[in-house]
């Protein structure tokens, strides 16, 4: 018995000796992680970050490599599937940093997972750039975490501003989700600039519900007797159409705003005609782009047949970040450690990236700094180019 | 006076929100009080047999409506749906007594609860593979009409749903009470032990009783998905266990403590979050649910089970 126990160790050991794992030392392949939402509450969110990976991936492979200091390296994609849970986006940073050896991880897209996921990634010291997550903690004191995205501080007072300025309105109601980061830190800043601006108690309603409620109809029913005249919803596009229809049903007729996680192809698939004519803030508008977003856009619809959301373009835009900064990075030394710390401190060092999304330069916390867009889904289902707001 | 008519119509308007909430926590309860009257055990995936069964009627839905669609009126493409979901739905029921839980009748109690949770994960992926993990939006299977009476808000849907929940209700009650199948579930209930020596054949009553629960689940399935259009393969989960309470403060075994529990819920629910902040709507809601508990632990309705032998 013990004989068997043992030679199957030696067996075990010779047999990882030989494995692909000891071989890729020598060669250096570069990979680089994706920790996507595929499955669970947000799916769409996870297949719009797979796409524009693997069109990336193309125009690398096309290219015969990645370059980096005169020699093409072979790239690789490690697509990890974080369930929208934060849990499984903190395991999949841990096996693609200690198990893939990735050089850079791009994703988690939300908040929720972006925050405990980034944790991770700083501790092992290995770049993570999250395109999608707009919550202040993310980046926060982490000088390996970066994003592609503006920030909800920024997001929060556009909106307010945006809906003073477009209705005139005082009175405002706010439903968000309690338990999770983005929605709830959305619904907390938009708070407090709209309270700046209208004074005290002026945000009537500030009402809550928890992920995987579908009624909301005792929060809908007080908003409506609130007297407020516009209703904040930083929701997914999961929740947006209950909101929408339930609100409707109950007697709202004011407008409902929305913020950046309205923008996925599905919310208008999913809400129809309810949602037309609805407001949100957003990173992109799609319906009248030009230039090399066009290009971007009509290049996915063409390969996947429906136009690209904002996270779709923000993370084709990190991924594009991420290999400036391996090309700026000047060599691969085929030790993991240090190249990452040189991919780091090239990707802090990139000022006025061309995203497709708008020019970026990064802060000292790894925050860019650019334009947010307010988008109109118009009669057609389409989102609309309505206006902008610079910082 | 015009505040007080307001606020009036405001409790009115939260008594209608109510009710609809509670059908959906009453319709799926009685599955779960039903299956445990009958085999003194909880299915733990009732919950997600009520999802399998708004999925198929998503499927029937969407297949009648693109046969049918302008040929017949309305109502009868809905009511085709209800009646073939239903029996789809029920060889679920079936499917899941004679696969799960019927091996494990001689097993410890813990075992079969377990079971449950697995056919219920089981039934969670199997979804998943088949239909990936994209969203579907339940087709109407009727024009929303919102009525305004005095200052309320009601829709058709709303209606129907209430309706719809009580008629189902009342049919399970005559079913129970004046059928020959009703009686053998009843005298199944009462004696595990005497019944089969009587010619009744638990092998027959068991699985008719979850096809019964899955039937009812499936057609609650299709009013949910009629209220809240977003299909989701966890969606069963939580309702499902919102269900579960309702049973047990019902009074396990009690269909009628079921329903009574069930629109008990969606009140509490409901009214928590009208007095209350929203974000302390659940904590608040399942702490009166727990101090109920504690002077009725057997529910409302709750019978002394303890005598009971099992084979």
């Amino acid at each position: 018995m013990r004989k068997i126990a043992v030679l199957t160790v030696v067996a075990f050991c010779a047999a990882m000796m030989f494995s692909s794992l000891a071989f890729s030392a020598r060669k250096t392949i570069i990979k680089i992680g994706i920790n996507a939402p595929l499955t669970g509450d947000i799916p769409k969110v996870g297949e719009g970050s797979k796409y524009a990976a693997q069109m990336w991936l193309e125009d690398i492979e096309n290219a015969g490599g990645l370059e980096v200091g005169g020699k093409k390296y072979e790239v690789e994609l490690v697509i990890e599937d974080n369930e929208s849970k934060a849990e499984s986006a903190v395991k999949a940073n841990t096996k693609m940093i200690t198990q893939d050896d990735v050089l850079a991880i791009v994703g988690p897209q939300s908040s929720k997972q972006a925050v405990p996921a980034g944790e991770v990634a700083n501790k092992y010291k290995t770049v993570m750039i999250s395109p999608w997550s707009t919550n202040p903690s993310t980046t926060l004191d982490r000088p390996y975490v970066f994003r592609g995205c503006f920030l909800d501080p920024f997001q929060g007072p556009v909106v307010a501003n945006f809906i003073t300025e477009e209705f005139g309105f005082t009175k405002a109601a706010v439903l968000y989700d309690v338990a999770s980061d983005y929605p709830k830190g959305l619904a907390e800043v938009f708070k407090q600039a709209w309270e700046d601006k209208h004074g005290a108690g002026s945000v009537v309603a500030y009402e809550s519900f928890t992920t995987k409620d579908t009624d909301f109809s005792s929060q809908l029913t007080k908003i409506v007797k609130s007297g407020a005249e516009v209703l904040f919803t930083p929701q997914y596009y999961n929740e947006v159409p209950l909101i929408v229809s339930q609100a409707k049903n109950l007697g709202w007729t004011g407008p409902i705003v929305g913020s950046d996680s309205w923008g996925s192809a599905e919310t208008i698939e999913l809400c129809g005609e309810d949602c037309y004519g609805l407001f949100f803030s957003s990173h992109y508008a799609a319906a009248g782009a030009k230039g090399a977003t066009k290009a971007f856009i009509d290049r996915y619809e063409k390969t996947y047949g429906y136009i690209p959301d904002d996270v779709a373009a923000l993370t084709w835009d990190a991924l594009r970040l991420a290999q400036q900064a391996i090309q700026d990075a000047g060599k691969l030394t085929g030790k993991i450690e240090k190249d990452r710390e040189a991919v780091r401190d090239a990707l802090a060092q990139i000022k006025d990236f061309d995203g497709i999304t708008g020019k970026m330069t990064f802060t000292e916390e790894g925050d860019p700094i650019k334009c947010a867009v307010i988008v109109r889904i118009n009669h057609q289902g389409e989102y609309e180019f309505y206006g902008s707001s610079c910082p | 006076m015009e505040p007080l008519i307001e606020s009036f119509n405001y409790i009115l308007q939260n008594i209608i929100n109510a009710l609809q909430r509670g059908s959906f926590y009453a319709v799926i309860s009685i599955g779960y009080s039903m299956v445990y009257g009958v085999l003194m055990l909880f299915n733990f995936a009732h919950g997600d047999i009520f999802m399998v069964g708004t999925y198929i009627g998503f499927g029937i839905a969407t297949l009648l409506l693109a046969t049918f669609s302008g040929l017949v009126p309305p109502p009868v493409i809905f009511l085709a749906t209800v009646v073939i979901t239903m029996f789809l739905a029920s060889w679920i029921g079936v499917f899941v007594e004679v696969a799960g839980y019927r091996p494990l009748r001689q097993a410890p109690r813990a075992s079969a609860a377990i079971t449950g949770l697995m056919i219920g994960i089981i039934f969670e992926t199997t979804i998943l593979i088949m239909l990936g993990a994209k969203r579907l939006s339940f087709p109407p299977l009727m024009e929303t009409v919102n009525y305004h009476i005095g200052g309320i808000y009601i829709t058709n849907v709303k209606a129907m749903i209430i309706i719809i929940s009580l008629l189902l209700m009342l049919a399970l009650h005559a079913f129970i009470q004046k059928t020959k199948w009703g009686m053998a579930m009843r005298a199944m209930s009462y004696d595990f032990l005497a019944v089969p020596l009587m010619g009744v054949s638990i092998n027959i009553i068991a699985p008719l009783t979850f096809a019964v629960g899955a039937g009812l689940a499936a057609v609650a399935g299709i009013l949910y998905g009629q209220a809240y259009p977003i299909l989701d393969p966890y969606m069963g989960v939580l309702l499902g266990w919102k269900a579960f309470v309702a049973a047990i403060l019902g009074g396990r075994g009690s269909i009628k403590g079921a329903a009574l529990a069930g629109y008990l819920l969606g009140f509490i629910e409901i009214f928590v979050a009208t007095v209350f902040p929203s974000t302390l709507r659940d904590f608040i809601a399942y702490s009166i649910i727990l101090v109920i508990l504690t002077f009725r632990p057997r529910g409302f309705f709750g019978m002394e089970h303890s005598t009971k032998l099992r084979l």
